[in-house]
């Protein structure tokens, strides 16, 4: 099976981003905290090294953006893999084992999802100090919801499937069952949930920053970027054009790394 | 002038021809049959005749309706003919009925949208539509939806829906094929009491049921017209070797010779068994046995709870009542309690091949599975030739083990279906409606490989079926179960040359015999199966039962020896 062309890519284009927002802060003459008040607003030039321009505090945009991608990429995959993970195992076990069981883990579920999630969200901002993991948290703890209720349903009609009861009938083990038959039958429809999810978390957390809740400055984020850079958007466009052109950029890679995901995992797509 | 004309049909999606040059023609008044195996075609053509092929089809050659080129004809066009001429009868009446409509609405919708009725008589029309359709009651069943109907009633309002606006001609695309067989029989009757002089063209793989309906027929291979004709010298002298394939292919319910009954010690008995889901009882005090390399078919209608008696043998679902014997050992309990000495032996192939193969393992991986599971010893290498032998036994070679199932045909999936349940040597295999999903030649190419293997291992076979033809030609025993009962329990012989209970006899009698010459009998048998919630009182049977006496409806039979034919009626004498 060879890797189809969406996903190589949008790997190769992640990965090129990845990197450059990893290395880019140290090859930058500037940091991104430090203001310059001769150089408010400023485009971008190769002159002093203000390659993205300066926000209107003087500080330099390009490292910041870099920053920001930093920040962007990390909350959305850790959010997405902690939705992943507690989603799949939880929709996984509710659906094969059924039953009461089953009916228990929903219903609580749905509780979950009764609470309104911003409220949830400040209630945790003010409960605890303001931290990067506590939006980790908050974003992960809305988005496995749905995943558990999508593997939970896709489990439940696979377990009636026949060959999961030829299996069962020859003798292979409960454990076997899920991971070599009902788990592959599952990731085609997992791949395409998490690159929905990871989307989405981008944009929950840049809302987050707008509310003042998300990332603090100093720091920053696309999100956070993209919202200033609105407010400069008539005099100084590429404040708003430059993180918003990368942000688009990521969820675009992420939604053709799921298409091409989902076939590469499903065997009748593959050739 | 013909009513309906096709010349040179083409139908192409890229570079895949799926219907290449067909002719053939349709006469005001005439019923012609289209037969052919699945991918043959034959609805893609009828889709081509309507004019609801996909976008992506290309089309070419004509398709003249009444004089009028159909082919590249405007949507409004179509729609007009569609509404006022043709008549379509679908496979799945569920699909085609709008399942948010009462059936009444539906067609009040269809009189109205074309002007057909004026409002104040469409509700009048509407439920003389369905009286004559055969819905009992109609003046309350307009209001039903459809999923509050049977199977066989949403076909008769399929009918109605297709009949109302009287058109000159009915395609009906395999309108039988999802119901019971004495279900088929009152349908098939019904659309030719009730067409008048509607055309019909009636399409399907069943060479029975051509042959005792239709005057013309025309049969179809991977789309082409390779046969045509009127109906009795079609299959008196086939001119086409693919006509004569499909007829020797076709098995007959009324003749055939009976395999040799088997002498040998039972192997695995079945006492008192009973099944219940929740309110619902789906098998109630079924004993029967089987002997070492003896093939015992059940059979019956949906809802007989033929499945639901052998998952329960099995260890698939609960046993409310009753034991398994097998080999000496008493087999209790779900599967997963049973040893695996136990499950290795009695083995499970399903109907439907692409549910039943994991679609992400490969061919190799599927057939080898067993092996993991009940010879942990057994190395790479020799497992990879075990799994390549029995790949041979059933008329696979090595290049299918890297294949997945999607890349299979119906057949060469069922093969390794059956591979699987073969590579541990059992002793007792269980069919579930193994060959329903397949086509004619290939059906009896998997049947012929389960004779060989049972004449070579000496297995035994519990032959699930609802085709008495097919079970006429492999079993040596049959048990008749009717609403979870068993109704008659005898060898092939003497079941299929003097069958006892009336509800047998109907059975056989309502199979279509693919021979022009054995006229169609009429539907045997009125209503459908009943409640399984509230089953009738006495005998289940007496409500559809054409000899029920007094007796019947409140003193249940019991199962009483007649020659060794065992059966459950009190009117069976001697």
């Amino acid at each position: 099976m060879s890797m189809n062309r969406s996903i190589k890519v949008s790997v190769t284009l992640l990965m090129a981003v990845a990197m450059l927002a990893a290395a880019g802060p140290w090859l930058s003459p500037h940091d991104y905290i430090t203001t310059n008040f001769d150089r408010l607003l400023a485009s971008p030039s190769l002159f002093d090294m203000h390659l993205f321009g300066t926000d209107d505090l003087g500080r330099d945009l390009f490292v910041r953006t870099m920053l920001g991608v930093r920040v962007t990429l990390v909350v959305a995959i850790v959010a997405s893999l902690v939705s992943l993970i507690i989603g799949v195992a939880y929709g996984a076990i509710a659906g094969f084992v059924g039953g009461r069981v089953d009916a228990a883990m929903m219903r609580f579920v749905d509780t979950l999802y009764a609470l309104p999630f911003i409220f949830f969200v400040i209630l945790l901002m003010v409960a605890f100090e303001r931290n990067f993991f506590l939006i980790f948290v908050a974003i992960g703890a809305i988005n496995w919801l749905d995943m558990a209720r999508i593997v939970r349903g896709q489990t439940l009609s696979l377990r009636e499937r026949e060959f999961v009861e030829a299996a069962r009938l020859t003798g292979v083990s409960t454990l076997r069952i899920i991971f070599r038959h009902i788990a592959p039958n599952l990731i085609g429809i997992v791949v395409v949930y998490v690159t929905l999810t990871i989307p989405q978390a981008i944009l929950v957390e840049s809302f987050l920053s707008f509310l003042g809740l998300g990332v603090q400055e100093p720091q920053t984020s696309l999100g956070a970027l993209v919202n200033v850079g609105v407010t400069q958007m008539e005099g100084a466009p590429w404040i708003l054009l430059i993180p918003a052109a990368l942000l688009a950029l990521i969820l675009l890679c992420f939604n053709f790394l799921g298409d091409g995901l989902r076939d590469h995992f499903d065997a009748r797509h593959a050739e | 002038m013909s009513l309906l004309a096709v010349r040179g049909l083409t139908i192409r999606y890229g570079d895949n021809t799926v219907v290449d040059g067909a002719n053939l023609s349709v006469e005001r008044g005439e019923s012609v049959g289209l037969v052919g195996e699945s991918g043959s075609g034959k609805s893609q053509s009828a889709l081509a005749i309507l004019g609801l092929l996909p976008q992506q089809a290309s089309v070419s050659g004509s398709i003249e309706f009444d004089g009028q080129q159909m082919l590249g004809a405007d949507e409004d066009t179509l729609n007009s003919l569609r509404a006022h001429r043709i008549g379509i009868v679908f496979q799945d009446p569920m699909l085609a009925l709008n399942p948010y409509l009462r059936v009444g609405a539906q067609l009040r919708h269809i009189l109205l949208s074309h002007g057909l009725a004026e409002k104040a008589e469409a509700d009048a029309r509407v439920i003389e539509m369905l009286a004559k359709v055969g819905l009992p009651d109609p003046e309350r069943q307009v209001r039903s939806y459809p999923y509050q109907l049977s199977g066989g009633m949403r076909q008769r309002v399929m009918i109605a829906s297709a009949l109302i606006a009287e058109p000159d001609l009915l395609i009906a695309d395999e309108p039988t094929t999802a119901l019971d067989v004495t279900v088929q029989a009152q349908i098939l009757e019904l659309l030719e009491e009730i067409r008048d002089d509607t055309a019909l063209l009636l399409i399907t793989h069943d060479l029975g049921i051509v042959a005792g309906r239709c005057e013309h027929t025309i049969v179809l291979e991977q789309g082409r017209v390779v046969d045509a004709g009127p109906t009795t010298s079609l299959f008196a002298s086939p001119g086409h070797d693919h006509t004569r394939a499909l007829l020797a292919a076709a098995p007959r319910v009324d003749r055939g010779a009976a395999p040799q009954p088997v002498s040998a010690s039972t192997l695995l008995s079945v006492g008192n068994a009973a099944v219940s889901y929740r309110d619902v009882t789906a098998v109630s005090d079924v004993s029967f046995a089987v002997k070492q390399g003896e093939t015992v078919a059940v059979v019956g209608e949906s809802g007989s709870g033929k499945s639901s008696l052998v998952r329960a043998m099995l260890g698939l679902v609960p046993m409310t009542a009753g034991r398994v014997v097998y080999a000496g050992e008493t087999l209790e309990g779900p599967v997963e309690d049973r040893a695996l000495s136990q499950r290795r032996d009695l083995q499970l192939v399903f109907q439907d091949p692409a549910s039943a193969l994991n679609p992400q393992m490969r061919v190799q991986a599927i057939v080898e599975e067993p092996l993991r599971v009940h010879e942990r010893g057994v190395g790479g290498a020799d497992r990879l030739s075990r799994v390549v032998a029995v790949l041979e036994k059933v008329g696979l070679d090595e290049r299918y083990l890297r294949r997945f199932p999607h890349e299979l045909s119906g057949g060469q999936a069922q093969r390794v279906a059956i591979a699987r349940a073969l590579i541990l040597n059992p002793k007792v295999l269980v069919c579930d409606e193994a060959v329903a999903a397949l086509d004619g030649s290939v059906r009896e190419q998997v049947l012929d490989l389960l004779r060989d293997v049972q004449k070579e291992t000496g297995l035994s076979i519990i032959f699930i079926s609802h085709d008495l033809a097919v079970v006429r030609s492999i079993s040596h025993r049959v048990l008749v179960m009717y609403m979870g009962r068993l109704v008659e329990l005898a060898d092939n012989a003497s079941l299929f040359g003097s069958p006892k209970h009336p509800y047998t006899r109907a059975l056989l009698d309502s199979v279509p015999v693919p021979d022009p010459v054995v006229a169609p009998k009429r539907a045997p048998l009125r209503g459908e199966v009943g409640s399984l919630v509230n089953p009738p009182p006495g005998c289940v049977f007496h409500p559809r039962c054409p000899i029920a006496a007094a007796i019947c409806s409140n003193q249940a039979p019991t199962l009483v020896d007649h020659a060794g034919t065992r059966v459950a009626c009190h009117l069976v004498k001697g």
